[in-house]
């Protein structure tokens, strides 16, 4: 036990060093005073209202609510191609293929989005919502891809044989049988696939047009202290979006592999 | 038993390979309509994809499967007259258990009463009368496999295929399936085809058997055949119990063979006891139950041979022998009822052995 005692010291150090800063946020921004310092000067809700007459950052978060929802579904949709391979299918040069899918998971985001932004100037698109939609594409697949499949790889294959020996056809078989059964991975991933897109600040600024999307938007406001507090309340709601829509995600993630009788095999939280 | 039955399955010549592996080399065979009919052997031996093969589930890449006389070539999965029984029982774990014995009635065309009735008699067949309700995650072990029985029989198909279906259940619940199992096919009357690595189980519930070696059929006949007259040592192996003889085969002429056996001495075998030839070191074999300790003053009927006793195996109802015979290293095993008034007997005891010519089989 007294061993263990420094490491456990060592561990709740870690803990409070990485959420400490997050907790801030909420904390000044119920503070009655323009700047972010202790001591605290009294609780207001007046930074929350001033975020919401900002017609400029509620233009912001409606582009970023597209690009996320677009994005979540096409990263989904097309994700559940490549997952189904995976899982199912043997194909010449499988491994490297579904390699090359992972690895935008590792490489940084900043040599994405020089090389996507290279490109797309030479071969003259405009930057637009649909260039940062192409750019989270890219980077949501591996996350939908690994949920996806989790999810195919719990659903034991002789279900499938079982509806086509019953009569059904593969297509009536994919959607009486497969979908249902990897739905809650679907949700999961649309749902992890859009909290991803949603904050995304360094593809979202390089391949965006003049107009900003939330989180280039809030970068952008940082310069004006008048603004920070403001700032902090629209900071604090995201977290607060954040949590739900992982925790959604995750207890959809859970249920599925529950309901097609499979095994826990990971997952991210 | 065994009347001349109608061909229901016909294997020509099926071959079929994954990558470089040649999983069945050359299967040929039929299935009778109304048979229990049983594939066994251990496992890679590709019992369970020729059964893949009649379902659809497995092409093949050379011959011919027929069902009912029809060539099944491109008859796809959900179009051929025969039905599963999966290993895992597969039952769909978002449906109810009528929903999923109801299943292959959906483009039946029946109305939603008809479908009920079909579902309730389905149930009713496989003993879950009332269950329909129940969530299918809800169920134990034998109950999912009742449920995957009456999904499969619902549709009323020419061939019912059952893929180890016992093989995840325990002991006693496997025996009272296995004797329900036939009950059911007796009842149905259609063809069933089981897969099993269990020669045990084979033996209890088949008419026929095709045992499987290396993607290959080594004897189809029925389960006496098979275990009296085993047409291979591998078969004689797999198939219960056999002690083999080292012999030598002295001469043959028409149907019977005069040997010299080790131990036993010298004695004839009747032809149909010596299947053909397989350039095998030859060998006689012998069955547990076809050897007798002798006691006191009984005669032996028709051989008798001295031995020492080596090992004593006491299964309560059984006692196995392992004796040496004749001051030779040739040990064999048998089996004696304990019967009153029969003393189990010690390691070292000086013994008679009693056997019969006509109960030995030679492999050569």
């Amino acid at each position: 036990m007294k061993q263990g005692s420094g490491l456990r010291g060592y561990a709740f150090l870690y803990l409070l060093f990485l959420y400490a800063p997050i907790i801030i946020l909420p904390v000044f921004a119920f503070n009655n005073s323009q700047v972010v310092a202790f001591p605290l000067k009294g609780f207001t809700t007046q930074w929350f209202g001033e975020m919401w007459a900002d017609a400029n950052l509620r233009a912001a978060l409606g582009r970023s609510l597209v690009i996320a929802v677009v994005t979540a579904s096409v990263a989904t949709i097309l994700g559940i191609f490549a997952a189904r391979a995976s899982v199912r299918y043997a194909f010449p040069g499988k491994a490297p293929v579904m390699g090359l899918i992972m690895l935008p998971m590792v490489l940084p985001d900043i040599v994405v989005a020089m090389a996507l932004l290279i490109v797309l100037l030479s071969l003259s698109v405009p930057l637009s919502m649909l260039t940062i939609i192409m750019g989270h594409v890219l980077l949501c697949m591996p996350f939908a891809v690994a949920i996806l499949t989790s999810a195919f790889q719990s659903l034991d294959k002789s279900l499938e044989e079982a509806a086509l020996d019953l009569g059904e056809t593969p297509a009536s078989t994919f959607r009486l049988i497969i979908l249902p059964l990897v739905m809650p991975g679907i949700i999961s991933s649309f749902l992890i696939c859009f909290t991803i897109s949603i904050d995304e600040f360094v593809l979202a600024n390089f391949l965006g047009s003049g107009k900003p999307v939330l989180s280039v938007y809030i970068f952008g406001q940082f310069r004006f202290p008048a603004k920070v507090p403001a700032m902090l309340a629209l900071g604090t709601l995201l977290v607060a979006f954040s949590i739900v829509l992982l925790a959604i995600a995750e207890y959809f993630r859970r249920r599925g592999i529950a309901r097609a009788g499979g095994k826990d095999t990971g997952g991210f939280l | 038993m065994t009347t001349e039955r109608p061909t229901m399955i016909e294997f020509k010549d099926v071959h079929k390979y994954y990558g470089d592996y040649h999983a069945l080399r050359g299967i040929n065979g039929t299935i009778r309509a109304g048979e229990f009919f049983s594939l066994l052997g251990p496992s890679g031996c590709g019992k369970t994809t020729l059964l893949r093969t009649i379902a659809g589930f497995e092409g093949i890449d050379k011959g011919a499967v027929l069902i009912d006389g029809k060539d099944m070539a491109r008859v796809p999965a959900n179009a051929r007259p025969t039905n599963m029984v999966f290993q895992s029982y597969a039952i769909f774990p978002h449906m109810s258990v009528a929903e999923n014995v109801g299943f292959g009635l959906r483009r039946s065309g029946l109305s939603a009463a008809e479908k009920a009735k079909a579902v309730e008699d389905a149930l009713g067949m496989v003993g879950l009368k009332g269950y329909g309700g129940r969530a299918a995650h809800a169920l134990s072990g034998g109950q999912r496999q009742r449920v995957a029985l009456a999904r499969a029989l619902i549709l009323k198909p020419k061939v019912l295929l059952l893929d180890e279906p016992l093989s995840a259940l325990d002991k006693k619940m496997r025996e009272h399936m296995q004797v329900e199992l036939i009950k059911l096919q007796r009842q149905v009357g259609i063809t069933f085809i089981l897969v099993t690595h269990d020669q045990e189980e084979a033996l209890v519930m088949s008419d026929r058997i095709a045992v499987m070696f290396e993607g290959e059929i080594a004897q189809l006949a029925d389960p006496e055949t098979l275990y009296r007259r085993p047409n291979s040592k591998k078969v004689a192996d797999f198939i219960g119990t056999m002690n083999f003889i080292p012999a030598t085969v002295l001469s043959e002429t028409g149907h019977k063979v005069e040997v010299e056996a080790k131990g036993l001495g010298h004695l004839t075998v009747d032809a149909a006891m010596a299947p053909p030839a397989r350039g095998e070191s030859p060998v006689v074999g012998l069955r547990p139950e076809t050897l007798t300790l002798l006691y006191d003053d009984q005669k032996a009927a028709e051989r008798e041979t001295d031995g020492v006793i080596d090992e004593v195996i006491y299964f309560g109802d059984m006692t196995y022998y392992d004796v040496y015979l004749g001051g030779t290293d040739v040990e064999v095993r048998l089996s004696m009822r304990n019967v009153p008034g029969r003393p189990v007997l010690d390691v070292g005891t000086k013994v008679r052995v009693a056997w019969s010519p006509s109960a030995l089989v030679l492999f050569r």
